[in-house]
């Protein structure tokens, strides 16, 4: 499948992202400027992580005005899948793609740390590679990542099954030491109510190798790859080559 | 206005070197002169009291590509790749103003690095600050740590490793020392030579601002005061998205296809515009004319003289090729960067900079760079600091060990960093294999099999009893933290913290420190490419003890060979590579449980370091190591525990210890004798490992197994790992959250 990520000026995961998508499982990726005006012919679209813009004001509120985003606005509208990863999230929240808002974490301070997230949903277009109840081990890197919202807003995200990730231990129990940022519900990641835009904190991208950060952030991409009907049992690209190219 | 030496004298500048500055131009130089004079004969930018002492290092060797004399040293690392790397302090402005202070010293050292066209991918950093529960340390721990992860995390590269230590002789002096490693192809080096008379000087980054005037003369290059509150307008402000577009712009005119462009590139760091144009028309053996008038400036009114000297950050000069000016603003203006010409190469060897069309410097350069002042200064040996010999028999051993060892764990000095690496961004960039808390940060060498191991390392403590061992067992340990990642050393980088060289003792400390450097490195074959000589940390007359921060960088071959600090599975062996030795001499034992720095220093034989090191590589080559650890401060009670603690993801594991007495059990447990590795194996490789030792001359010995959930040593020790997990892991949080917010 083709795949889009977005170069806003700050994106700091673009390049690994494109790593993991090209080299790691073979696919075709389309470096995206945000200058850039289409997203035509695309299947999914990546919102990186990063500061897009020096996210001097709130995160992600300048990026949201890029002139990429009006694409990606129309492409999500017309049912294409977006996926947002921490600074993309918060682009996404900004847009108005995903409800809500991301704060400044509960401690006030960047925290980088492995965390435990559980699949709350797996009958999803990002997450079919998964099993409910699945606990995922993904790193998070991020100083705004508290999830908040309304609760409006929070019982309609439950009852239209939007939750896909929440902060847990590694045995799947949610606590209070397991929430990394005071996201609301433990929030780690939502989609939209149509279910073609996804946002996370957690970077899956950041765990695609063993060597750097472990696997589990595979399942995401690979579900996203099968829900294109893409061939996600077997990566293109032997996982087990020795050839380690960083991007 | 008329110059003076008075006026000279407020710059910084000595009457005898004022005298000099008007017999060379036979005149009494322009206010902007002497401006540029002061900074460029500052203690920072000239290395006028350090520079023929450093002559002595060894700087070359098959890998090197580029010793000292440039933005930062190249090392081949085969595959037709190399690594640059520095490390440079910002000692001063992080204490005026911790924040910004350490975020410009990341930002100045990435911009070294990616000036030689490598694209940055870990940063270090050694920290020092006063004791705990001085009441200005956590303020000054939180702006550092926050302004160094700010800055880090904002431009995308990821902090991966250092140190972090608290001791009461930098109360009034903090050190921020910051070490970037990047990477380019070996054959793409760009270097900042202005050559080729004609070619235009292009000014590219951030407007010029008022900001960080006199940073580099009287802000790095004087000792501090009461009045140094008021220096912070000295300190720059950075703004890492800036140089994030820097970075990338950069990078890009840098790429194959654009880089027929540039003939020269150096970043505006230390006295800005001022270095950087007289440093490369030195380098070319050129002059340059510029129109101050030209650059690009964030305020109305700023003078030539400021334009001059301004530190403003995220700025770089350029010399490129006569009609290449549109694609290299092309280039910038996609970032959306300014790009301006703002002068030209000339055969002169002078600079010359009008303003306004009136000429305002003209200058010729060699007395600016090459022929600037050197100075042997005066040394002298101090009175002892170390207050005698120590006497074992005076000294009461612990009643209980389990006690003494939880403290040892929970000390400051020793404790664990999560609270500190945590706020770094360690994963951004894709390559880290180890995150701070081993022994050295891994990244992988890109679209190589081969990774890259760093450390920085530096024992103040032994430094202050004797510099010159201090200095050689700093630069052992950092081998021993490379080893220990199964890296073999290939090249060392350095950042020289003393007091002021007018000092006659402070002078000495110095001599010994880069005497002590230089055998050390000719030992191990590591060569320093790079480093930077802070003088002046002291205050109202009080230096901080010498600190030779030694960084160090190491290759494997093979990066799934990497190894970790960490016990990995029970049923492995317990093994010490080393021989215990009966010392206690300025341990942190002796400092923690009784409030004591002296008896000399542990002694070291540079000749068994190396058998050490190369057992220890050979080893993790072939795949014999579980988990290898240098024994260092807290001696062998504290590295045992750590081997059982440390892991991020292995549930704690206990071990089950005996050692070899003979002597003092504190001495056994917590004596920081040098050359010792903790080692685990698999029993069955046992027997190879000990085939190595014996290759190698490396005494060897099981000193127990990896079991349970309990370490015990002898009948000494028997603590439960969770306890000792968590009074390390809660230590430094529990210190900061009780010490003032500001």
């Amino acid at each position: 499948m083709r795949w889009g990520v977005i170069t806003f000026p700050g994106s700091n995961d673009d390049a690994q992202t494109a790593f993991v998508l090209e080299r790691l499982l073979g696919e075709s990726v389309v470096r995206l400027w945000h200058k850039d005006e289409s997203v035509d012919g695309l299947d999914c679209v990546v919102l990186p992580g990063g500061f897009s813009y020096g996210d001097y004001l709130r995160c992600g509120a300048v990026a949201r005005l890029s002139p990429i985003m009006r694409a990606v606005e129309a492409f999500a509208q017309g049912g294409g899948m977006v996926l947002g990863i921490c600074n993309g999230f918060q682009i996404l929240c900004e847009a108005g793609l995903l409800p809500g808002a991301l704060i400044r974490n509960r401690e006030l301070g960047f925290s980088c740390r492995r965390v435990h997230v559980r699949v709350e949903e797996a009958d999803t277009l990002f997450t079919n590679r998964c099993r409910r109840g699945d606990v995922l081990d993904i790193p998070i890197k991020h100083g705004e990542g508290c999830y908040i919202a309304d609760d409006a807003t929070l019982r309609s995200l439950e009852a239209g099954r939007q939750i896909v990730l929440r902060y847990t231990d590694a045995e799947g129990r949610v606590t209070p030491e397991a929430n990394p940022n005071g996201s609301l519900g433990a929030i780690a990641g939502i989609r939209n109510a149509r279910g073609n835009v996804f946002g996370l904190m957690p970077h899956p991208e950041h765990a695609c190798e063993w060597l750097v950060g472990g696997e589990d952030g595979r399942k995401i991409f690979l579900s996203i790859i099968a829900a294109r009907g893409g061939s996600a049992e077997t990566p293109a690209v032997p996982t087990s080559s020795k050839v380690l190219s960083g991007p | 206005m008329k110059i003076t030496a008075d006026i000279a004298l407020q710059h910084g500048l000595s009457a005898e070197e004022y005298e000099r500055i008007e017999s060379t131009l036979g005149r009494a130089p322009t206010l902007e002169e002497l401006g540029v004079f002061s900074v460029m004969w500052s203690e920072h930018c000239s290395y006028k009291s350090s520079r023929i002492h450093l002559r002595g290092l060894p700087t070359t060797g098959p890998r090197v590509l580029q010793g000292p004399g440039e933005n930062a040293g190249a090392i081949d690392v085969g595959d037709g790749l190399a690594v640059v790397f520095k490390i440079e302090s910002h000692n001063h402005p992080s204490f005026v103003e911790p924040f910004q202070g350490a975020a410009t010293g990341v930002g100045g050292i990435l911009r070294d690095i990616f000036t030689m066209g490598a694209r940055p991918i870990a940063n270090l950093n050694s920290l020092r600050f006063g004791a705990i529960d001085h009441p200005r340390t956590g303020f000054l721990v939180r702006g550092v740590v926050g302004g160094i992860g700010h800055y880090g995390n904002c431009i995308g590269v990821p902090t991966v490793g250092g140190e972090v230590s608290f001791d009461p002789g930098y109360d009034h002096n903090i050190l921020v020392n910051a070490f970037t490693l990047g990477v380019v192809k070996a054959d793409r080096i760009f270097r900042a030579r202005a050559t080729g008379v004609g070619n235009p000087v292009m000014y590219v980054g951030s407007r010029t601002g008022r900001d960080g005037i006199h940073g580099a003369s009287l802000l790095a290059s004087a000792e501090f005061d009461a009045e140094s509150e008021s220096k912070r307008p000295t300190v720059q402000v950075g703004d890492p998205f800036t140089e994030k577009l820097l970075l990338e712009a950069c990078l890009e005119l840098m790429s194959p296809e654009l880089s027929h462009h540039l003939v020269a590139i150096q970043d505006m760091g230390a006295a800005g515009l001022t270095s950087s144009s007289t440093e490369m028309a030195a380098r070319g053996g050129t002059g340059l004319d510029l129109d101050l008038s030209l650059v690009p400036l964030r305020e109305s009114g700023v003078t030539p003289y400021e334009i001059l000297l301004s530190e403003s950050q995220e700025r770089m000069l350029l010399v490129v090729h006569q009609g290449s000016e549109d694609a290299v603003r092309a280039i910038f203006s996609k970032w959306d960067l300014e790009a301006a010409v703002i002068g030209k190469v000339t055969d002169t060897k002078r600079l010359r900079c009008t303003f306004d069309g009136k000429l305002v410097v003209d200058l010729p350069i060699e007395p600016l760079t090459d022929d600037a002042p050197a100075y042997d200064r005066p040394a002298a040996e101090p009175h002892a600091s170390d207050d005698g010999k120590l006497n074992f028999k005076d000294l009461p051993e612990p009643t209980d060990y389990n006690q003494t060892l939880l403290r040892l764990m929970e000390s400051p000095n020793l404790c664990s960093r999560e609270w500190v690496y945590r706020q770094y961004d360690t994963y951004v960039g894709g390559g880290t294999i180890v995150r701070p808390g081993s022994d050295a940060a891994v990244v992988r060498l890109p679209g190589t099999e081969k990774a890259i191991a760093m450390t920085v390392d530096c024992n103040s403590r032994l430094c202050l009893v004797d510099p010159y061992v201090g200095t050689v067992s700093a630069v052992a340990e950092a081998a021993r933290n490379l080893a220990a990642s199964g890296a073999e050393p290939i090249g060392v980088t350095n950042c020289l913290n003393f007091g002021s060289p007018e000092k006659p003792e402070v002078m000495w400390q110095f001599q010994q420190a880069v005497a002590g450097l230089r055998d050390a490195c000719l030992a191990f074959g590591t060569p320093v490419i790079s480093g930077n000589v802070s003088f002046y940390n002291e205050t109202e007359g009080r230096s901080i003890p010498p600190t030779p921060v030694i960084g160090m960088v190491g290759l494997l071959e093979d990066a799934s060979q990497h190894v970790t600090q960490w016990f990995k599975s029970e049923g492995d062996a317990v093994v010490l590579l080393g021989r215990n030795r009966e010392e206690l001499g300025s341990s942190e034992y002796l400092a923690v449980v009784h409030h004591q720095v002296r008896g000399g220093v542990p002694w070291i034989d540079l000749e068994i370091e190396r058998r050490l090191i190369r057992a220890v590589v050979a080893s993790a080559r072939e795949g014999l190591l579980r988990s290898a650890h240098d024994v260092a401060e807290g001696g062998l009670a504290v590295a045992l525990a750590e081997c059982c603690i440390t892991s991020e993801t292995i549930a704690p594991l206990g071990a089950r210890i005996e050692l070899e007495g003979g002597f003092r059990p504190d001495a056994l447990l917590f004596g920081e004798s040098h050359a010792r590795m903790i080692v685990s194996v698999r029993r069955r490789h046992l027997t190879r490992l000990r085939e190595i030792a014996r290759r190698e001359d490396v005494p060897i010995s099981v000193i127990g197994e990896v079991r349970g959930k309990v370490l015990e040593i002898g009948d000494l020790v028997g603590v439960d790992v969770a306890t000792l997990r968590e009074c390390w892991r809660s230590a430094l949080t529990k210190a900061l959250a009780g010490s003032a917010a500001a």
